[in-house]
């Protein structure tokens, strides 16, 4: 039977990737940042999932606001590497799993979650920062499968807090009836606080991200309790991303345990990171 | 809705700024961002800007589009297009020069 080994929490800011791409990640601005992340690679490498489930969102590359999903779940083989406006990263394309994809589709969607199912699809930096904080891609690319679930947290109405938790638990219903022996890692990206627009662009909150760290660790369902005004009050408009944290921690048992924690504002955005491993 | 000055995108917003959010959202691809370069007005034409619509693309005046429903997301590929990375838009949202705008933050160095 398949179960989840992992649960990571991380942003997915795209200046991330850019340093990435210049090669910045030992320079004094970034090197904070990206060795934070060598022992969360050391550990998923030894963990081996065989499949990264990566809650995200799209922010214009390959969804537009002529019909726009709630929750979008990839169902291919491969998603290509979106052009969000800047030419495409030179990142390997990313492999699915198309018969675990499937699979966690009906499952979903018989547990009520009224998903918009893509054969194609595109993937950018929500996605793509966090795949290569996570895991690193070699020739032949990357060293899981993944299966992308795309979630609104820019068009409002937006999901709640409270339902991103319970796609959460419904995705590991999912991954426990799935028959085949495989390991799976769950990713909740965004955040954490930013405001982009308006008189107060680049207000960070460091004091409301690290209790939002703490209540992830030990009381994650204080969380899902919050509006969205409340969200976007302590972690500003698009500090709201943070919702999709809570699709992996609702993946999560009661007893997965915190390894990884870290915290890093260098500029507009509170960079944060926590893991958890759950026990066989 | 607001929240501490700045404009919540909802589907009122969504709905106004359609216009624009479809001509920012055609700068994804390489092509498109070309023929902005080549004719901005040509390409303003194609996705049936109002008259003050225009006026705010001429002027680079990002916190007009905001409040025009423009998403940030979407008008970020109109600051690439044009040479104003997300940094100096927001400087500009915080009526900063883009130096100022970078004495504020913990590590200018990550730009």
């Amino acid at each position: 039977m398949a179960r989840i080994v992992a649960g990571i929490g991380t942003s997915h800011v795209p200046s991330i990737g850019g340093a990435y791409d210049r090669g910045q990640t030992e320079t004094p601005a970034w090197k904070p940042l990206f060795d934070a992340y060598i022992p969360v690679r050391q550990w998923l490498k030894a963990l081996q999932p065989d499949v990264c489930i990566m809650v995200y969102n799209d922010h214009g590359a390959d969804f537009f606001f002529d019909r726009y999903p709630t929750f979008a779940v990839g169902c291919a083989d491969q998603y290509a590497i979106a052009d969000e406006g800047f030419g495409t990263r030179a990142l390997p394309a990313i492999r699915g799993d198309v018969a675990f994809s499937q699979h966690l589709c009906q499952s979903l969607v018989y547990d009520e979650f009224d998903l918009t199912i893509c054969q194609q699809m595109a993937v950018e930096h929500g996605f793509l920062v966090p795949m290569h904080l996570c895991f690193d891609p070699t020739d032949t690319g990357w060293p899981v499968a993944s299966v992308p679930i795309a979630v609104n947290v820019l068009q409002h109405p937006l999901p709640t807090a409270r339902r991103c938790w319970r796609l959460g638990q419904a995705i590991r219903r999912a991954v426990d009836s799935y028959p085949a022996d495989i390991q799976v890692a769950i990713v909740g990206t965004g955040g954490m606080s930013h405001q982009l627009t308006g008189p107060h662009f680049g207000q960070m909150q460091a004091d409301n991200d690290q209790d939002f760290l703490d209540r992830m660790e030990r009381d994650p369902d204080s969380l899902t309790q919050l509006t969205h005004q409340t969200l976007m009050n302590r972690f500003g408009v698009e500090g709201i991303e943070l919702i999709m944290w809570l699709v992996m921690r609702g993946a999560l048992s009661t007893t997965a345990r915190k390894i990884h924690r870290h915290y890093y504002a260098p500029m507009t955005t509170g960079m944060g990171m926590i893991t958890f491993e759950e026990h066989p | 809705m607001r929240i501490g000055g700045s404009l919540v995108f909802d589907l009122h917003q969504s709905w106004r700024g359609l216009r624009i959010n479809t001509m920012c959202n055609a700068l994804s691809k390489a092509q498109e961002r070309e023929s902005f370069k080549s004719d901005e007005e040509g390409f303003m034409d194609r996705f049936a800007l109002t008259q003050a619509e225009r006026a705010l693309v001429r002027a680079r005046d990002f916190t007009g589009l905001l409040e025009a429903g423009g998403n940030i997301y979407f008008l970020i590929k109109l600051g690439a297009v044009t040479g104003q990375g997300l940094y100096r838009m927001g400087a500009r949202m915080r009526g900063e020069t883009y130096e100022e705008f970078l004495a504020t933050r913990n590590v200018p160095q990550s730009v």
